[in-house]
Formats: structure tokens, sequence, C-alpha cells
């Protein structure tokens, strides 16, 4: 039990510290599509993790194995989302952005 | 009417998705009596599997499964089963929406919670009705038409 109980909290602190990486991103990054890329990766990774956590602390039972499913439809649908997301803002003419040239320091929004 | 995706990741992915959203819409529900959820929850649910297929395939396509001339009239179908059963009520003696008047012949308990039952599902089938209409109604004059 208490081996239990330390694995579901490594593996909650672990998504929470996933998570925490891509708030940081969405903030620090300079624009659209590399926040979509901060945002999809760990978004996904630290649900995925934190859920895991709360399935082994759960055990073996039915709530368990509803998280189980959880874990599955946040791995299939959050990085088509996020893709989703990332095609209609190139559709509708968002320019990614690049490093500016020498001269240039002020990061260009949008 | 939206034009469907180029994207076949968005395509497939909403396509297999969608009929597991429905199972899991009817199964809130169903079960809303037990557990989190009811005839609302459910309800929008299903309507938004349904309105996650228009979006991703297209209203042509989409409209396969559920055509936009039926959305108002399935509206329609479930504020009139809630009042009907809440209008037999009151004709077989109690108030409205008393269930425990319904004419089912069974012991006043299970007549409450089928009575409950009857009036989740006819809320869900009112909410599927009239979030699928109200999306079609804003997309009717949509610049891709």
């Amino acid at each position: 039990m208490m081996i239990q109980e330390t694995v579901a909290v490594a593996l909650v602190l672990l998504g929470a510290i996933f998570m925490f990486a891509g708030s940081v991103g969405i903030v620090r990054l300079p624009d659209f599509f590399s926040r979509t890329h901060a945002a999809g990766k760990t978004d996904t990774l630290g649900i995925m993790l934190s859920l895991a956590g709360l399935a082994v602390y759960e055990g073996w039972s039915l709530n368990s194995l509803k998280l189980l499913v959880v874990i599955l439809f946040v791995a299939i649908v959050n990085p088509v989302s996020v893709h989703a997301l990332a095609k209609a803002a190139m559709e509708y003419g968002i320019k990614p952005w690049f490093r500016p040239e020498t001269g240039e320091t002020e990061a260009k929004e949008k | 009417m939206i034009q469907p995706s180029d994207s076949p990741i968005i395509a497939v992915v909403s396509r297999a998705l969608a009929p597991f959203i429905q199972v899991f819409a009817l199964y809130v529900v169903f079960h809303g009596h037990y557990g989190p959820g009811g005839g609302f929850q459910g309800g929008a649910m299903f309507a938004a599997s349904l309105i996650l297929l228009r979006l991703s395939l297209g209203g042509s396509v989409a409209g396969n499964q559920f055509r936009s001339s039926w959305a108002t009239p399935i509206g329609a179908v479930g504020v009139f089963l809630f009042a009907g059963v809440g209008i037999v009520a009151l004709a077989f003696g109690g108030e409205y929406l008393n269930y425990a008047f319904l004419p089912f012949g069974l012991e006043q308990a299970s007549l409450r919670s089928f009575g409950i039952l009857l009036i989740e599902i006819s809320v869900a089938v009112a909410l599927v009705g009239t979030l699928v209409a109200i999306f079609d109604d804003l997309v009717e004059g949509h610049e891709h038409d």
C-alpha cells in the first residue's frame, strides 16, 4: 500500500511538472504555433501522467478502468485538437515567427 | 453549410470518436439516477458529437446521420414528451409531474423512478434537437457556402 501511494504521488507530481512547463511555454514562446507546440505536447503528457497516478492510487477497480479510458481518450484527442487549431491558424493566414535578422531585436507579435 | 476539412487526421479521428461519445452520452442519460449526469448533460454530449461531425466532415456528409430538417421537430417532440408526462399525471388525479399518479400499474417507488427516467429522456431529446438546430441556423449563411 505504501509503495502504491508513493508511485501515485510521484506520477501526479511528474504530471504537474509537465503541466507547469507547458504553462511557462504558453507565456514565454513568441508566436501562436510555438505556443500550440508547448500546450499540445506538455498538456497531453501532464494530464495522462496525473490520471495514471490517480488510477494507481485507486487500485484495480471500475473507477481506475474509467480513468484508463479517459487517458486513452486524451492521448487521441488532445494532439488532434491542437493539429486542428494550428491548421485553422495557417489557413487564416497567421505567419510563423522566425528569429529576426541582426539589428532587429523585438519579437513580432502574430 | 460548412465544407469538409481537407485534413484526413481530423476527419478520421472525429469519425472514429463520435460513436463512442454518443454511447457515453446515452450512458450519462440512463445512469443519471445513480451517478453524475442526467438528461441535460447527456443530451448536450450527444449534440456535441453531432456538431463535431458537422464541423469536421461538413454538413452534407454529417446530414446523412442527422438531417438539419429533423432538428427542430425532434426538439419539439422532446418538449411535447416532457409536457405529456406532466399532463398524464394531471389527468389521472395528481399534480402536474406527480409521477406517483402515472397509469403504469407499478408500485409507487418504481413508478417515480420510471417517471424521472421518462423526464430525463425527454429533456435529452429536446436538448439534442434544439442545440443542433441552433448550430445549423448559425452556420446557414457561412461564407464557404
